[in-house]
């Protein structure tokens, strides 16, 4: 098996063993193999159908659907934990998803590209283009990234609504930055978070 | 147990009953025909139940005594399929209503000594799985490690996980509804009324004249056939070309009512050749059956307390982007009930361009999502 995404060794590493866990975009199911393996219980939501058939074709219990409509149909505390993993900026409504993941889940891991990281910046202030990173490599007209938010603005985000961050993780590519200049310096942001 | 006469292909069995039936009646005895594939392993784990839909039957990978044709699934049952005799022991058995050797209303009455007809009480889903409970008994499968069903096979694989939780360890649900929509009912209506506005259907009396309905039976399998079809996958296949003529290959109008379209004759093809093989009041009750089903509806109306027995049980929905009929709306209503009742469940919409009949034919997707959801579960 080949390595899992830096965003999503962390999650593996620090989701308990034994948990009930919701991984909403799961892709083909790579988190949820690992977190099975760690005797998780492990559900999915992802939007796309080749996907899907890829990850209940390896045995996982992945439903097709969507972030945006399909969570109000969870109820509360179904689970330990949610994952929301590179998917926050794809949402049309960021905000409720948020809020619909901290209600299904007792915790939440949410990660997401940071549009304040340095190189992000250049582009756009120099360059005068919108960027293509590692962590952002889809250009604007293709990109599914329709919310683009910052590790600053995701602060503030959950500090408004009363959501405590438990933990975080920067990063660019797989090493780690500090919490105190993640905005400029980190490529991408881990959270964890409970109410 | 090869030696078991209860085992192997065209078996069939009378069970004393009662079976309690859920219109009132009891049914007794009860007649079950049923083919098994593969053996049964010493632990009994590895029994999978295969429920056929509305006009299907228990030649789920045999050839068909009246038609000569391979078995209906044998996309799906078979060496080096999902369902494999070679890791499965396979149940499969014509359900209650029905006319391949199950009691139906072909069936002679004890009480009178000549077939029920309309005498034969009206059946449910619910008692179509519970004589199949009743047979898995008399085979001495306590456990399925699977029921897989289309269409009404997954209404009976729903009712399966809401009657008899305890019994069902994974269960596969294609193409298929937890209540017959308005439209369905409609649809249905339409086919019994053609039956029954054929003179020789007679009240359902015409067994021992030897003359079916069969212009009435075939009206209706051509109105249902419509239902199976996507309208994209009528176009392609069809469009609106002629039926080639003895003197014209291109075929031509006939400023008449011949069979002028190649859907026409198509239909008529389709029409016909059901009634060779099926009984129009079998048609009859199981159409019944299937518009009576409303899985939310014995649980107060919500489908998750349905499923709430259901915690142990695996589920694996698939619809189809161009079925009309069960469209994929109606698995995810049972999907979002299955969620908040806390089951496992995967679900997925295929791409297909047959409408509801996908299930049948070759769609390399469902195989795979199949047979992964099914090791996954032998797996445990």
């Amino acid at each position: 098996m080949s390595a899992l995404r830096p965003d999503l060794a962390i999650i593996a590493d620090h989701v308990a063993p034994g948990s009930r866990v919701l991984d909403v975009g799961c892709g083909d199911g790579e988190l949820m193999d690992v977190l099975r393996a760690k005797g998780c219980d492990a559900r999915g939501i992802e939007i796309d159908p080749a996907n899907v058939s890829l990850a209940v074709g390896r045995g996982l219990s992945v439903v097709q659907g969507d972030a945006d409509t399909d969570l109000v149909n969870y109820p509360d505390n179904a689970f330990d934990y949610a994952i929301l993993s590179q998917t926050l900026q794809t949402a049309r409504a960021p905000d409720r998803v948020l809020a619909e993941l901290m209600r299904i889940g007792r915790r939440a891991f949410v990660s997401f590209p940071n549009f304040a990281y340095w190189r992000v910046r250049l582009s756009l202030a120099w360059g005068g283009r919108m960027p293509v990173t590692p962590a952002l490599p889809v250009s604007w007209y293709a990109t599914q990234n329709i919310h683009q938010l910052t590790i600053d603005d995701f602060r503030a985000f959950v500090r408004e609504r009363g959501i405590t961050v438990e933990r975080a993780w920067f990063l660019t590519g797989s090493s780690r930055r500090p919490a105190a200049a993640a905005n400029l310096r980190a490529e991408h942001a881990v959270f964890l978070l409970r109410r | 147990m090869t030696d078991d006469s209860r085992f192997g292909l065209a078996r069939s069995v009378t069970l004393a009953g009662p079976l309690r039936l859920d219109g009132g009646a009891k049914l007794a005895p009860v007649e079950i025909a049923y083919e098994t594939y593969g053996s049964l392993d010493a632990d009994g784990g590895n029994a999978i139940l295969i429920c056929h839909a509305l006009t299907g039957d228990q030649h789920v990978a045999s050839t068909h005594p009246i038609t000569g044709k391979p078995g209906w699934w044998t996309r799906m049952v078979g060496a080096g399929k999902p369902i494999d005799p070679a890791r499965h022991f396979i149940i499969c058995a014509n359900v209650l209503g029905s006319c391949l050797g199950s009691s139906g209303p072909g069936t002679i009455d004890p009480a009178t000594g000549t077939p029920y007809a309309m005498r034969f009480p009206v059946i449910t889903i619910r008692d179509m799985v519970r004589a199949q409970a009743m047979l898995l008994d008399h085979l001495g499968v306590g456990t399925l490690a699977a029921a897989v069903g289309g269409s009404m096979g997954g209404m009976q694989v729903l009712q399966w996980a809401a009657t008899f939780p305890d019994r069902v360890r994974s269960a596969v649900v294609i193409a298929s509804t937890a209540r017959h929509s308005a439209q369905n009912i409609a649809f249905h209506e339409v086919g019994r009324q053609a039956i029954m506005a054929d003179p020789k259907w007679a009240g359902g009396d015409y067994y021992a004249a030897g003359d079916p309905p069969a212009a009435g039976l075939a009206v209706a399998r051509m109105a249902a056939h419509i239902t199976y079809l996507s309208e994209a996958g009528l176009t392609e296949k069809f469009g609106r070309r002629l039926q080639a003529r003895p003197n014209n290959a291109n075929g031509a109008k006939s400023f008449g009512f011949d069979a002028d379209f190649q859907i026409e004759s198509y239909l008529r093809h389709q029409g016909i050749s059901f009634v060779d093989r099926f009984d129009a009041n079998s048609y009859l009750y199981i159409t019944r059956a299937m518009d009576y089903f409303d899985l939310a509806e014995e649980h107060g109306g919500l489908l998750a307390t349905a499923f709430g027995a259901a915690k142990a049980t695996r589920f694996c929905l698939v619809s189809f982007d161009t079925d009309w009929l069960y469209p994929t709306a109606e698995s995810r209503a049972i999907v979002h009930a299955l969620n908040a009742a806390g089951a496992p469940v995967s679900f997925v919409e295929l791409s297909s361009p047959f409408g509801h009949d996908a299930f049948l034919l070759d769609v390399p997707e469902l195989n795979r999502v199949v047979d992964g959801f099914l090791r996954a579960g032998e797996g445990r």
